[in-house]
């Protein structure tokens, strides 16, 4: 009844061409907005804000990444976890080469170090694809991961191998570090993520996403078009990189605060982040956030949820269920609905459009 | 357009056509074994419909993409424009002019209509990256005048009402009609028509005529043709090139054609 585009005619291509050409779809995203600035801090405590909504954000930029590549332009990655360390350790070793450097600065262009290194492991997708591929981004996740161990300049040689996230301020207030506060960190991760997914949706609703799409869909006719393959296929190895490494760079210096680093980027991450992508929604970026939300909420809703409301659940308990539900879901989507959750949210929205009255 | 064959006859057409766009001089094309075209010659010249005829596996196909750069062939040459083409790349016969629909409809499954026919219009876009990332000022002026030429070609081919569906689950004719706005938007010299009324029915047929003829006379676009139903070659184009088992075997207006024995053989038990 209320949500339906009655009345609301674009006697412009700006106005139809926007990305939400639907007036409650911009309400529903202003309020979301409103939700993520001003109700999540207001709300939710400490525990919630760390645990639940940095995860899901840097889950969400990873899975914009990822999606670039694997949902828009159908090439498979499993080095995704390797692109976020290298956006991990190279914002480490900003932060040493220029300590006085705005450290949000330098989250953003660890993403630049992840691309050009995204650029150089996506070199053969000229010639494989597919499989083949992935085995090649896997032998990228392995090689780098082993770099992250064995090359102690990535890590300052620390003897413990580990990365120390050190105290950055900006105007005053810490970012990161011990004392940089939940809500802070929260804060820094919603504004990245939010401009850097307008900016991924300006991307792909425009030339470049296209050329992507024509890639992914029919090789042969975008050559025909004038796409250079080559070309198209290597942005979208470095732009899904470098949202990828900022999602690294956010995950060590706005999550975890430091630590092992190396064992974190490991291919199990990277398994996760596909993961988010396939039951999301392939070629969707609303679909990124539902896989986040989901492969990154489930654990806790599972460990701490149902405990909460009264059903006794074992942490390892937990973890079963979510493995299980994960893998049944993925097999879901594979076989009936590549489109993910972002697909079923549409066909939702479809039959609201037209409810009560279908016909 | 159904001229009298004696009219035409003797006649030949297309020296009104003006000069040579298209010259494919000796071309041979193998397979390890298999030779698809054997020492094929034939011109195509500048505002002429050429069809290109011959029964299944006579290497029409092939032709096509030698023209475009699909295939490399190994012998002979083909000049376009003037210009002698060393193995030109698929996407430098795109920026030449040169756009193509295929046998078997080669859309982006994934992407709608309106996206389908807008990719056609990549090469006239220019914005770069950054502004294409704020979908702002030059980058929308940009995207908003090109899309004013695709709803152009959408209206010319009348398929407003699947503006905004996938194409995947289109049906088959209304596939082929998009894919040939996809090929329009290009804006090309040299469109190459890979059997466009392959699987249509008859009032699919008779509009795709209609669209082909109104491009090649509206927009002056010369057009290569490869076509099974001798009815709508015979309408349609101007001079038609016979090919059988990769060799020419004839080459003419299409009258002169049809009373070919060698054609006429070739086609033995084809309709028409
Ligand atoms: N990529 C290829 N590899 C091997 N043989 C091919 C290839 N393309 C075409 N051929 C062969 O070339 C011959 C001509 O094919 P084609 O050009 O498709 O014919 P047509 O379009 O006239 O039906 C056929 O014998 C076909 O098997
Ligand atoms: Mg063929």
């Amino acid at each position: 009844m209320f949500y339906r585009e009655a009345g609301q005619f674009k006697s412009t291509y700006t106005a139809d061409m926007a990305v939400f050409p639907i007036l409650q779809d911009r309400i529903g995203i202003a309020v979301i907005l409103l939700l993520a600035f001003v109700g999540v801090p207001l709300i939710g405590n400490d525990f919630f804000t760390t645990t639940v909504m940095i995860p899901f954000l840097v889950f969400s930029l990873a899975a914009i990444g990822l999606n670039i590549l694997t949902g828009y332009t159908g090439l498979v990655s499993l080095g995704t976890a390797a692109f976020m360390g290298v956006g991990a350790y190279s914002c480490y070793k900003m932060t040493t080469w220029w300590p006085d450097m705005n450290i949000i600065v330098l989250i953003l262009v660890s993403g630049l170090f992840s691309a050009a290194i995204g650029v150089f492991f996506g070199l053969p997708s000229l010639r494989i694809k597919g499989f083949y591929l992935a085995v090649a981004t896997l032998a990228a996740q392995f090689f780098l991961q082993w770099a992250f161990v064995r090359v102690p300049w990535l890590f300052n040689y620390n003897a413990s191998g580990a990365i120390e996230v050190p105290l950055r301020t900006v105007f005053g207030v810490p970012i990161t570090g011990a004392t940089a506060s939940p809500e802070t960190r929260y804060f820094v991760c919603l504004c990245l993520v939010v401009v850097l997914t307008w900016l991924a949706s300006n991307i792909v609703h425009g030339r470049i996403g296209r050329s992507w799409m024509a890639v992914r869909d029919m090789d042969i006719a975008a050559e025909l078009m004038g796409i250079k393959l080559l070309n198209a296929k290597l942005l979208a190895f470095a732009v899904s990189s470098f949202y990828c490494g900022v999602a690294g760079a956010m995950m060590i210096f706005l999550w975890y605060g430091g630590g092992e680093a190396a064992d974190v980027f490991n291919i199990r991450l990277s398994f996760n982040v596909l993961f988010m992508v396939i039951i999301g929604g392939l070629g969707s970026l609303i679909g990124s956030f539902f896989g986040a939300m989901f492969i990154a909420g489930l654990p806790t809703i599972l460990k701490f949820g149902l405990p909460a409301i009264g059903i006794p659940l074992a942490g390892a308990t937990a973890e079963h269920i979510t493995f299980m539900l994960v893998g049944a879901l993925i097999i879901f989507f594979l076989i009936v609905e590549p489109h993910g959750l972002a697909r079923l949210w549409q066909i939702a929205k479809q039959k609201l459009r037209t409810w009560p009255f279908p016909y | 357009m159904n001229a009298e064959p004696m009219n035409r006859t003797g006649e030949p057409v297309a020296a009104a056509k003006g000069e040579v766009l298209l010259s494919v001089e000796h071309i041979s094309l193998r397979f390890g074994g298999v030779k698809a075209i054997t020492d094929v010659s034939f011109d195509i010249r500048k505002g002429e419909v050429r069809a290109i005829i011959g029964p299944n596996g006579a290497g029409k196909t092939s032709m096509l993409n030698c023209i475009n750069g699909f295939y490399h062939p190994q012998e002979g040459q083909i000049t376009y424009k003037g210009v002698r083409r060393a193995r030109v790349k698929p996407h430098q016969a795109a920026s030449d002019g040169i756009a193509r629909t295929f046998q078997n409809v080669a859309l982006f499954k994934g992407m709608s209509t309106l996206d389908n026919i807008m990719t056609g219009r990549t090469l006239k876009m220019n914005r770069n990256f950054f502004w294409q990332a704020l979908r702002h000022g030059p980058a929308m002026t940009e995207e908003i005048a090109h899309r004013k030429v695709v709803e152009d070609i959408i209206d010319f081919l009348q398929i407003q009402h699947i503006r905004k569906l996938p194409v995947g689950k289109l049906p088959y004719g209304l596939q082929k009609r998009v894919e040939l706005g996809r090929a329009l938007a290009m804006e090309p010299e040299l469109l190459l028509l890979d059997e466009p009324m392959a699987g249509m029915n008859l009032e699919e047929k008779e509009d795709m005529c209609r669209f082909i003829l109104d491009v090649n006379n509206e927009f002056g676009t010369t057009i290569a043709l490869i076509e099974h139903d001798m009815g709508v070659v015979m309408d349609l184009s101007d001079r038609v090139v016979v090919l059988e088992y990769g060799r020419k075997i004839a080459d003419g207006t299409p009258a002169e054609v049809k009373a070919d024995q060698a054609v006429i053989d070739a086609y033995l038990g084809v309709a028409h």
